[in-house]
C-alpha cells in the first residue's frame, strides 16, 4: 500500500525528469535551427515537457486502481 | 456588491499606495491634498455609489417580496434575518390559501341531512295520524310512504273493530250463564216430548175434525143436491100443472102431486139448509183447530195443517157452489111459481068474472056447450068481446108499459146481477185469496224445510269441525304431557347414573394415582441415571473441546515480528472435530476467516509497527479526497502535513462528533488506542477516514479486521468451552 505510493512518486519524478530534459533538448535544437537562437522555444518546449509530466503524474495519482503493466519481450 | 466594494477599496488603496510611491517631494503636499482630496472625492463618490446600490437592492427586494410571496418565502429561507426585516416593513406574511373544497362538500351533505330530518319528522307524524282514525294519506313526501300509509290505516280500523267485537264477545258470555249440558239435554228432551205430544194431539184433532167436517160437508152437499133435485121436480110438476089442460081428476092429482112435491121440496130445502149450517159449523171448528195448531208452531204439524186448510178451502168452495146452484134453482122455481101464481090469479079472476056474469054456470064450463041459451051465449060473447077489448087495451097498455117494465126489470135485473156479481166476485176473491194464502204458506213451508235442512247440514259441519278441533287439542295435550313425563324420567335416570359414575370414577382415580406415583418414581430414578451418563459424556466432550481451543489459542501466539502466524487450519480442524455435534461451536469454528486458516494472521505488535507508517502516509495525503485532486493539491497536503502540529496521541472521546472526523484527529485517536492495545477501537477510528488516507489505510485495516475476527471467534470458542466445562463439572 504505502509502497505503491512511493513507487508512484518514483515513477512520476522519473517521468517528469525525462520529459523536461527532452523538452529542453528539443527546444534548444529548434531554437538553434529554426528560431535564430531565441530563448522562447527552449522555454516553450521545456514548459511543454513539464506540463506533460504534470498531467501524467496527476492521472497516475487519480487512477489508483489502474495497474501498470510491463511488456515482456519474447526471448 | 461586495466585490465591487472590495474592488473599489482596493482601487482606492492602490491609488493611495501609488500616490505614496510616485514622488517624494510632491508626495508631501500631494499626499495631503491628493490623499485628502482624491480620497475624499473618490472615496465619497464610491461610498455614495455603494450606499445607493445597497439601498436600491434592498428596496427592490422588499418591493418584489411584497408583490410575490413565494419570492419572499425563498428569501426568508436563504437569508437569515430577512424574515424579521420583512415582518417590520411589510407586516406578517399572508396566510396560505387553501382551496375551499370542504364547504362545497358540506353543503350537499347538509341538505340531504335536512331532507332526511324532514322525512324522519314527517314519519312519526304520519304514524300518529295513522294511529288515529284513518285520514286520507298526504301526497307530498315519498311514494313509498303512501302505500305504507295506505296499508297502515286499514289494519288499525279492522283491529279496532275486531277489538270491539271481542269486547262484545267478552260481554256476552258474562251475561249468559251457561247451563250445564245435562240440563240442556233434559230440557231439549222434554221439549221434544212435549212437541211430540202436541203434535200427536194436533194431528189427531185435525184428523177428527177433518173427518167430521168432510162428512158433514158431504152430507150438506148431498142434501143440497137433493134439494136441488126436489126443486127441479117441483118446478117440472108445476110447469106440467100449469101447461096441461087435463081432466079434473088428473088435475087434482097433479095438484096433489104438486103439493107433495112442494112439501118435499120445502123439506129438502130445510134439510139442506140445516145440513149447510151443520157443515158450516164443522168448517168453523176445523178452522179453529187449524189456527190453534198453527199457534203451537210445531214444524212437523205444518204439512198436515196445510193439507187440512186445503181441504177446508175445497169444501167451502164446493159448498158455495152447491149453494149457488140451489139458489139459482130456487130463483127459477120462484119465477115459475110466480108465473103459476099469476096464471092462477088470472084464472080465478076469470072465473070470478064468469061467475059474476053467469052465476049459474059453475066450475067446469067447458062441457056446457049445449045447455047455454042464446042470451047467455050473447052475453057470454059480449062479455067475451068486452073481455077481449079489455084484454086488447090491457095488452096495448101492457105493450106501452112493456118498455118501462122491461127497463125497470132490466134495471132490477142489472142491480140483482150486480149484486150477484159482487157477491160472486167477493166469493171468488175470497177463494182466490185463500188459494194464494195457501200457496204462499205451502211455499213458505217448503222454503222453511229447505232452510231447515241447510241449517242442519251447517250445524253438522260445525259439529264436525268442533270435534276435529277437540281431537287436535287433545293430541297436543297428550304430546305435551308425554314429553313432560319423559323429561322427568330422564332427569331422574341421569341423576342416578351420574352418582354411580362418580363413585366408580373416584375408585379409579385413587388407584391410578397410586400407580402414577410409583411409575413416576421409577421414571425419576431411571432419568437420574441417564442424566448422569449424559453429563459425564458432556463433560468429556467439553474437555476435549477446551483442549482443542487451547491449542488454537496457542497457535495464535506463533506469529513473528513481521510475519503472520502459521496457518490455523489444523487447529481449526481439530476444533471442528471435537465439537462435531454442537451447532454453536460448529458455527463459530466455521466463522474463522479463510485467510486466517490458509495464511495465518498478523500479531498485534506487527500491526502496531505498521500503523506508524500508515499514519505518516495518511498525514501526507490528508487533503486528497475521493476525486483525486490535482498534483497541486498533493503539494498542498504535503505542506500541510509538514506544517501542521497535532498531538501524536489524543484520547478519543466517548462519542465522535462531526468535528472529530478530521484525518489528523482520527489518526491521533487511533494512535492513542493502538498504544493502549485497543486494536478494535483503532480499526474503528481508521474506518472513519475518507478519501485518499482511507485508501492508504485499507490494507492495514483488512489485516486488522482479520486479526480481530479470528481473535473474536477463538475467544468465543474458549469462553464457550469454559462454560460447557463449568456446566458439566460436578461439585464434589
Amino acid at each position: 500500500m504505502d509502497e505503491e505510493y512511493g513507487r508512484k512518486w518514483d515513477r512520476c519524478l522519473a517521468d517528469s525528469a525525462v520529459k523536461i530534459g527532452t523538452g529542453l533538448g528539443v527546444g534548444v535544437i529548434l531554437s538553434v535551427l529554426l528560431f535564430k537562437r531565441r530563448t522562447w522555444p527552449v522555454a516553450f518546449s521545456a514548459g511543454t515537457g513539464l506540463g506533460m509530466a504534470y498531467s501524467n503524474c496527476q492521472n497516475d495519482f487519480r487512477s489508483p486502481y489502474l495497474l501498470h503493466g510491463r511488456m515482456v519481450k519474447d526471448q | 456588491m461586495l466585490r465591487v466594494c472590495l474592488r473599489g477599496a482596493n482601487a482606492a488603496a492602490r491609488q493611495c499606495v501609488c500616490g505614496k510611491v510616485a514622488g517624494h517631494p510632491p508626495l508631501q503636499h500631494c499626499r495631503r491634498y491628493t490623499s485628502a482630496g482624491d480620497s475624499g472625492v473618490s472615496a465619497g463618490k464610491i461610498v455614495a455609489a455603494s450606499l445607493l446600490t445597497v439601498g436600491g437592492g434592498l428596496g427592490g427586494t422588499i418591493i418584489y417580496a411584497k408583490w410575490d410571496p413565494k419570492f419572499r418565502s425563498n428569501v426568508e429561507k436563504t437569508v437569515p434575518y430577512s424574515d424579521k426585516v420583512f415582518g417590520m416593513t411589510l407586516g406578517p406574511p399572508p396566510p396560505p390559501v387553501i382551496v375551499p373544497k370542504k364547504p362545497a362538500k358540506v353543503e350537499p351533505l347538509q341538505i340531504s341531512s335536512v331532507s332526511e330530518a324532514t322525512k324522519d319528522s314527517k314519519q312519526p307524524k304520519k304514524e300518529k295520524k295513522a294511529k288515529e282514525a284513518a285520514p286520507p294519506p298526504e301526497e307530498a313526501p315519498a311514494v313509498e310512504e303512501a302505500p305504507a300509509d295506505a296499508a297502515a290505516p286499514p289494519p288499525p280500523p279492522p283491529a279496532q273493530t275486531i277489538e270491539g267485537e271481542c269486547t262484545e264477545c267478552a260481554h256476552e258470555p258474562a251475561t249468559l250463564k251457561e247451563r250445564p249440558a245435562e240440563e240442556v239435554t233434559a230440557l231439549l228432551a222434554a221439549k221434544d216430548a212435549a212437541e211430540q205430544d202436541t203434535l200427536a194431539s194436533i194431528s189427531s184433532n185435525l184428523d177428527e175434525t177433518l173427518g167430521s167436517s168432510a162428512k158433514t160437508t158431504m152430507a150438506a152437499i148431498g142434501a143440497q143436491e137433493a134439494a136441488l133435485a126436489a126443486i127441479a121436480v117441483h118446478t117440472e110438476k108445476l110447469k106440467e100443472a100449469m101447461d096441461e089442460e087435463g081432466a079434473a081428476d088428473t088435475k087434482s092429482a097433479q095438484w096433489r102431486a104438486l103439493e107433495e112435491a112442494l112439501n118435499e121440496r120445502s123439506k129438502a130445502v130445510d134439510e139442506a139448509g140445516a145440513a149447510l149450517l151443520r157443515a158450516r159449523d164443522e168448517l168453523e171448528k176445523l178452522k179453529g183447530v187449524i189456527t190453534s195448531a198453527k199457534d203451537t208452531n210445531i214444524d212437523a204439524a205444518r204439512p198436515q195443517v196445510l193439507a187440512a186448510e186445503e181441504n177446508l178451502h175445497n169444501m167451502i168452495v164446493d159448498l158455495d157452489k152447491v149453494v149457488g146452484k140451489v139458489q139459482l134453482a130456487q130463483s127459477e122455481a120462484k119465477i115459475v111459481s110466480q108465473y103459476s101464481d099469476l096464471v092462477n090469479e088470472a084464472k080465478a079472476q076469470f072465473q070470478k068474472e064468469l061467475d059474476s056474469i053467469t052465476p049459474e054456470i059453475k066450475a067446469s064450463w067447458k062441457g056446457l056447450a049445449g045447455k047455454l041459451t042464446t042470451d047467455d051465449l050473447n052475453s057470454l060473447i059480449a062479455h067475451a068481446h068486452r073481455r077481449i077489448d079489455q084484454l086488447n087495451r090491457e095488452l096495448a097498455e101492457q105493450r106501452v108499459r112493456e118498455q118501462i117494465h122491461i127497463e125497470t126489470a132490466l134495471d132490477q135485473q142489472k142491480l140483482e146481477h150486480q149484486k150477484a156479481l159482487e157477491t160472486a166476485v167477493l166469493t171468488a176473491l175470497e177463494h182466490n185469496r185463500e188459494e194464494m194464502r195457501l200457496e204462499q204458506e205451502k211455499k213458505v213451508a217448503e222454503v222453511r224445510e229447505v232452510m231447515e235442512a241447510e241449517m242442519r247440514t251447517q250445524l253438522r259441519r260445525q259439529a264436525a269441525a268442533h270435534t276435529d278441533h277437540l281431537r287436535d287439542v287433545l293430541k297436543v295435550q297428550e304430546q305435551e304431557l308425554r314429553a313432560e313425563a319423559e323429561e322427568t324420567l330422564t332427569n331422574k335416570m341421569q341423576e342416578q347414573e351420574t352418582h354411580y359414575r362418580r363413585l366408580t370414577q373416584e375408585q379409579l382415580d385413587a388407584f391410578t394415582l397410586d400407580m402414577n406415583a410409583a411409575y413416576a418414581r421409577l421414571k425419576g430414578v431411571e432419568e437420574a441415571i441417564d442424566s448422569h451418563v449424559i453429563a459425564e459424556e458432556e463433560a468429556r466432550k467439553a474437555h476435549q473441546l477446551w483442549l482443542s481451543v487451547e491449542a488454537l489459542n496457542y497457535s495464535l501466539r506463533t506469529s513473528g515480528a513481521d510475519a503472520p502466524t502459521e496457518p490455523l487450519e489444523a487447529a481449526a480442524l481439530a476444533v471442528r472435530e471435537s465439537c462435531a455435534d454442537n451447532e454453536f461451536a460448529q458455527a463459530l469454528a466455521t466463522s474463522l476467516p479463510t485467510e486466517s486458516l490458509s495464511r495465518g494472521v498478523y500479531s498485534e505488535a506487527s500491526l502496531r509497527a505498521r500503523f506508524q507508517d500508515v499514519r505518516k502516509l495518511a498525514r501526507r495525503v490528508a487533503l486528497i479526497d475521493e476525486t483525486r485532486n490535482s498534483l497541486y493539491q498533493y503539494f498542498l497536503s504535503y505542506v500541510q502535513a509538514a506544517l501542521l502540529m497535532e498531538p501524536e496521541q489524543e484520547r478519543p472521546p466517548e462519542r465522535l462528533s462531526p468535528t472529530d472526523l478530521d484525518t489528523f484527529k482520527l489518526l491521533s485517536y487511533a494512535c492513542y488506542s493502538m498504544e493502549r492495545g485497543d486494536l478494535e477501537l483503532a480499526a474503528k477510528l481508521l474506518n472513519q477516514l475518507t478519501g485518499e488516507p482511507r485508501r492508504v489505510a485499507q490494507d492495514w485495516l483488512n489485516e486488522a479486521r482479520l486479526t480481530l475476527e479470528t481473535r473474536q471467534a477463538i475467544s468465543l470458542l474458549s469462553a464457550y468451552a469454559n462454560a460447557v466445562g463449568l456446566g458439566t463439572t460436578q461439585a464434589p
